[in-house]
């Protein structure tokens, strides 16, 4: 028997296995970030009795959630209607495995990373759908068929933005894509300056990929209640809002990798370089998620024809043509990869 | 497959839905996202309330119109005291109108500022009713310390009002209007030039005004359609002529117009607060607060313990309540959401013999169909808001 590969694996489980604690405890937090943001801008305090300002609050959640009963519509498809949210919960999961939170930080330091993050961010479309037809309720199904509409759409966009970036850095290896922008000009190369209005399209389609407002349609509540969640509850439930805000975070990193630099320092210079540059992701992580949560704090929710108006009349024909005069630019001036 | 085959999917909108106000059950009737028919269902919070006033006196009637459009319960009671008082023919002093005037106003923005934020919950947006209620909560501490109570106040009674405000109240009240308008600005920073609200509000549930006349509409539904129509300026009651104020009205008579019409309604509340206010305080602003028919208003405690007459009124008051002289009466007020009217019908006893209520909000409650057709789902709960619905004036 080979052993090495025994200890590869095992090597490998460890990662995972304390990525997966880290990133569960970032997103206890991150959750509880949002609501006192949130709080905040509402002039309330939000969470702020268990543990000192309400600190253990997501854990007092997960605890709530754990241990009530789930309770499953006697009209449901049981099998698929339990599926849906491990689905959705594991696929966004599974995204974090190719995501880099420092330099060679990676459980798997793949050539096509932004291709698997498109690929598995794509499939948690099923979980929603899955979830919406299981519960045979209607304003799950209506959830359901939002979703799958609104999903899809604002997936081109978020395509054709990351082609843009990929063709400054021609690589679709995401550590690849962070070096790229390490240079002696620190935060003003990175790609949120030269790239900015597909920042702008990137951040907003974000939005619409995570189901957040002003493009929460499938969850819409002054509609259709809880959308596509309206029959679940207990661990089910719980499964469905962790696997939305790991998508959060996921589409979070994401966008810090390919337009903020990842884990570089703001500047290549003394005090910035000393932190280390997991902390610097963790920051950028955090900031762009701060912008998530400010934006649910203030804004209403698209209609459902407006929301694909913006998708398929807005964003695609700008993402494409950025695609363009991107790629224009880069042959014409030689700025783009040397081969 | 048939074309016979296709239906439409119909879906329940309510009683138990967070956009729904209240328990209104809408039973519509989508194609895709498309609205082909709205039925309202109403009933659910139907209490009785026009029979139940028949089996009590006059006095004892007035709380159930607190319970009416209980956001803002002292408007209703105005409506209810003014067709008591036509049919006994008592003038109510001027204090008393001033203190009415000033508290139907601040029922007007306990109303409006609720309706302005909700509708923008309905549309998405879930922070400016928690700014908004932040000021509600003060008006309401204004209801508190006049009456005693937040909410069913009892306050405004045939002949005046309960009871004298203290002037510590009336500055209270003189100062929170002009802070108010810094509010009102920032509910506006969220929402008037918020380009999605705007695409969720302009063009949304368009009533034109042969519609609204023929349908019974009033108040904001048929000054958002451009008629200047506010019985406030029309058929002016109380001390509604000495008060300088505008009426806002839209163009187009979309839910965006409604909004924006509330908002302006609100202002002008508060300035018709602060005139009331110093008036209140001015030195011909004394007086009785309710009318001196010893047959009609009770007497003071102090008076009851030195006069037999005030004593006996007192136990007559508010054992059998007082005689109202045989005949019927219409009478109407401005109320926020439009006009509620009181038609009362006496027969010479101490009890009513009938009396009807004029909700607003059921005759707006009615357009829900022709309004939301071919609208898309979402538009219903926006419509829904800017109809400003109570469940408990349309239930009575």
């Amino acid at each position: 028997m080979n052993w090495d590969i025994v200890l590869d694996i095992a090597i490998m489980f460890g990662k995972s296995l304390l990525l997966l604690v880290c990133l569960l405890v970032f997103i206890a937090y991150i959750l509880l970030a949002d609501r006192k943001i949130w709080a905040a801008v509402q002039l309330r305090r939000g969470p702020n009795v268990v543990g000192p300002f309400g600190l253990f609050q997501s854990f007092a959640d997960l605890l709530k959630f754990a241990f009530k009963e789930p309770i499953i519509p006697s009209g449901a498809n049981k099998g698929v209607f339990l599926l849906a949210p491990f689905i959705s919960c594991l696929l966004a999961l599974g995204a974090w495995a190719v995501i880099p939170v420092a330099e060679g930080w990676a459980i798997a330091d793949i050539n096509v990373g932004v291709l698997y993050i498109l690929a598995i961010s794509s499939l948690g479309v099923y979980g929603v759908i899955m979830a919406g037809w299981a519960s045979n309720s209607k304003y799950p199904f209506m959830g359901a068929l939002r979703s799958a509409a609104q999903m899809v759409s604002y997936e081109v966009s978020i395509g054709f933005v990351i082609i843009t970036v990929l063709l400054c850095v021609g690589s679709l290896n995401l550590t690849a894509i962070v070096e790229a922008q390490n240079t002696s000009w620190g935060m003003l190369r990175w790609y949120w300056l030269p790239l900015f209005p597909m920042f702008v399209v990137f951040f907003i389609s974000a939005l619409a990929e995570t189901n957040r407002p002003p493009f929460d349609l499938p969850e819409a509540e002054s509609e259709l209640v809880a959308g596509f969640m309206v029959e679940y509850s207990s661990t089910p439930y719980l499964l469905f809002m962790l696997g939305e805000y790991v998508a959060i975070m996921t589409m979070c990193s994401l966008t810090t990798i390919l337009f903020l630099g990842g884990w570089l320092p703001p500047f290549p210079i003394a005090p910035f370089t000393w932190v280390p540059g997991v902390i610097w992701f963790i920051l950028k992580v955090s900031l762009v998620f701060f912008m998530f949560a400010m934006v649910k704090a203030f804004v209403p929710r698209y209609r459902y024809d407006q929301l694909m108006r913006l998708g398929w009349k807005v964003f695609l024909p700008l993402s494409l043509i950025s695609v363009v005069v991107v790629a224009f630019v880069l042959q014409v001036t030689g700025w783009g990869p040397v081969r | 497959m048939s074309e016979h085959n296709i239906r439409n999917f119909s879906i329940n909108f309510g009683p138990q839905h967070p956009a729904a106000h209240g328990v209104l059950r809408l039973v519509l009737e989508l194609d895709g996202e498309i609205v082909e028919r709205v039925d309202p269902h109403i009933g659910l919070l139907h209490r009785g309330t026009e029979k139940l006033i028949e089996a009590k006196t006059y006095l004892q009637a007035l709380p159930y119109f607190d319970r009416l459009d209980y956001v803002a319960p002292m408007n209703q009671e105005h409506a209810y005291s003014l067709a008591v008082e036509k049919l006994m023919g008592v003038t109510v002093p001027r204090r008393g109108q001033l203190i009415r005037v000033l508290y139907s106003e601040i029922g007007r923005i306990l109303s409006h500022i609720l309706n302005v934020t909700t509708q923008a919950m309905d549309v998405g947006a879930l922070t400016p009713p928690l700014w908004g209620f932040e000021e509600r909560e003060k008006l309401m501490i204004f209801y508190e310390r006049a009456s005693g109570s937040r909410m069913h106040a009892a306050y405004v009674r045939p002949g005046g009002v309960h009871q004298d405000l203290p002037t510590s109240l009336i500055h209270d009240i003189a100062e929170w209007c002009d802070p108010f308008l810094k509010v009102c600005d920032d509910l506006e920073t969220l929402l008037t030039d918020n380009r999605i609200f705007k695409q969720r509000n302009v063009d949304i549930g368009v009533v034109d005004l042969d519609t609204c006349w023929k349908w019974g509409f009033s108040g904001v539904m048929v000054r958002g359609s451009g008629a200047a129509w506010d019985l406030r300026k029309s058929q002016p009651y109380e001390c509604y002529e000495e008060m300088d104020f505008d009426i806002p009205i839209g163009k187009n008579g979309d839910c965006y117009d409604r909004y924006h019409i509330r908002m302006e309604e609100m202002r002008q509340s508060a300035s018709i607060m602060k005139q009331c206010c110093a008036k209140l305080l001015a030195a011909d602003g004394g007086g009785p607060v309710s009318s001196l028919d010893g047959k009609m208003v009770p007497p003071k405690r102090g008076e009851m313990k030195r006069s037999m007459e005030a004593l006996i009124h007192h136990f007559k008051l508010y054992t059998e309540g007082y005689k109202v002289p045989a005949g019927e009466v219409y009478a109407a007020v401005e109320a926020p959401k439009g006009e509620f009217g009181v038609y009362l019908v006496s027969d010479g006893t101490n009890k009513p013999y009938r009396c009807k209520i004029k909700a607003p909000g059921f005759a707006h409650l009615q357009a829900m169909d022709f309004m939301c057709r071919k609208h898309m789902l979402a538009d219903v709960s926006a419509i829904l808001g800017s109809l400003d619905i109570v469940f408990g004036e349309v239930d009575r």
